[in-house]
């Protein structure tokens, strides 16, 4: 069992700022209309500050770190 | 007008088919109108009370796992397991009978709600006794709002429920039958989708444990509860059980509403409605969300296991037969531009992406330039990226409409079309007022 950090965006609260994709350019990019796809939800152990700072940062409080404890592999 | 009894004068399971035949759900009755209370108690019987004894209910709810119904509203989600989890909520549950039918094509249960009405009720008071629910909504589409009324009406002067009916108008909008957009509605007023953690078996309507269960399975609820599982088993497929109500539209004799058992083959139900009325040339499946397949379709089972090898599903049970002559790229890029339109407008993908795929299918269908890598981009782009699955079922149509039509799409590339009738074989409904 490991405990896993995952990123997840509120679609309904994006308002689509974008400065996530800035500070996660290797997890997240943009779409077409500049809201953020999120690349692999699994925040790799490197990149737990980088994602807590996108956390932080986003004006409308759509992105949330969820901490689950599942097995990574089935 | 007199007083209807609420029990019938014969015994439960004796007064109706016991044999599994169909029609289940559509009677036919001379003449027309909704059955009446005691016309519905004379072909079907009483509603059994064990529902409303506690210690009975897990073993009810078991044999509605036997029988194996699940959701006629689309997503076909087993109705025990939702059951029991309503029924083990935190709080005092609710039940909601989704009968909003948003979708323009599909009238199955509003014919369903105007001929039947009492078969519905009968469903949703078994519920809410089964999950320990203490009132039932009714949401009815608009054009059946009467009948229902009239049908709780007769219920209540017969004194036939233990718990409170009550019968709300749905919103007239293709997303307002989600289920987190019918708790908005209910609650709030407003039709459109929400994220309510956990999910609303938990957390609902009011913060209660909330079942929200389409029409024409209550309808198939309320059977089970008089027949059991295995009389419900006796139509379908051994791994899609019972029957189910099918829109019928497009380029047939009889458009209409037709019950099936689930499995019968695709040209079978077609010809419920008469069969075609012209050559065709494509089916649009499970509804303005559903797939495009061709006439090779026509030889597999309607059912989801059969439509699969097709990449279509029954969906909320809808078929459109296109006839030779249609554009059927013409008829995707207008039903892509009302799905577009009907984007609750919540989430960034799916009001901007579909309106930006519902233009590019325009020009498509209007033999003007178009990019056919840009629009497979935006369709990868909006595909799963809502907070509801409205983005997805219009991907999905529109993905199979140009797997479908691939050489009437390379035509119109060129500028051409085979069109020779004018768009508009499926219905779209013009937007009244602002």
């Amino acid at each position: 069992m490991t405990s896993r950090i995952r990123l997840r965006v509120d679609p309904i609260a994006c308002a689509g700022r974008g400065l996530c994709a800035e500070i996660l350019p290797g997890l997240i990019t943009l779409d077409d209309w500049g809201f953020p796809v999120i690349r692999d939800a699994d925040v790799p152990p490197g990149w737990q500050a980088e994602a807590g700072e996108a956390v932080r940062v986003c004006p409308v409080l759509a992105l949330r770190l969820d901490r689950v404890d599942r097995p990574a592999r089935r | 007008m007199n007083t209807a009894e609420c029990r019938p004068g014969l015994v439960p399971g004796e007064a109706g088919q016991s044999a599994g035949g169909l029609p289940r759900l559509l009677a036919e009755r001379r003449g027309g109108g909704p059955a009446t209370l005691a016309g519905h108690l004379a072909r079907h019987g009483g509603l059994p009370t064990a529902a409303w004894e506690r210690r009975r209910r897990e073993q009810f709810i078991a044999e509605v796992g036997r029988a194996g119904l699940t959701g006629r509203g689309g997503a076909a989600f087993p109705t025990a397991r939702k059951l029991a989890a309503v029924a083990a909520g935190p709080g005092r549950p609710v039940v909601i009978a989704n009968g909003t039918e948003g979708e323009p094509a599909s009238a199955k249960d509003k014919v369903l709600l105007a001929r039947e009405p009492h078969l519905v009720l009968d469903g949703a008071v078994l519920a809410a006794g089964l999950t320990g629910a203490r009132q039932a909504l009714v949401v009815a589409h608009g054009a059946v709002r009467e009948i229902v009324d009239e049908a709780v009406a007769e219920r209540r002067r017969a004194r036939c429920d233990p718990v409170q009916v009550q019968v709300l108008t749905g919103a007239g909008r293709f997303v307002a039958g989600e289920a987190t957009a019918l708790v908005n509605w209910v609650e709030h007023g407003i039709p459109v989708p929400t994220r309510v953690p956990p999910r609303i078996s938990e957390h609902g309507l009011g913060g209660r444990p909330t079942l929200v269960q389409n029409v024409e399975t209550l309808a198939h609820l309320a059977l089970i509860a008089r027949h059991g599982a295995a009389w419900f088993r006796s139509a379908g497929t051994p791994e899609e059980p019972g029957s189910m109500l099918v829109t019928v539209l497009g380029a047939v004799q009889r458009p209409g509403v037709y019950e099936t058992g689930i499995g019968v083959p695709v040209s079978s139900v077609l010809a419920r409605a008469g069969g075609p009325a012209a050559p065709l040339t494509a089916l649009l499946i499970g509804g303005y969300s559903g797939s495009w397949v061709d006439q090779a379709a026509m030889a597999l089972p309607f059912s989801a296991a059969g439509l699969h090898r097709a990449g279509a599903s029954p969906g909320a049970g809808l078929i459109a037969a296109l006839p030779a002559g249609a554009c059927g790229l013409a008829e995707t890029a207008r039903i892509a531009r009302y799905l577009a339109t009907e984007s609750a407008g919540q989430c960034g993908p799916c009001l901007f992406g579909l309106d930006s795929i519902a233009a590019e299918l325009g020009a498509l269908a209007a033999g003007h330039p178009f990019d056919p890598g840009r629009l497979r981009r935006w369709l990868g782009q909006v595909d799963g990226r809502g907070a509801c699955h409205h983005p997805d079922g219009a991907v999905r149509m529109i993905r199979s409409a140009l797997r479908v039509f691939a050489a009437e799409t390379a035509r119109h590339a060129r500028g051409w079309c085979c069109g020779t009738r004018p768009a508009g074989v499926l219905p779209v409904p013009s937007r009244a007022g602002p």
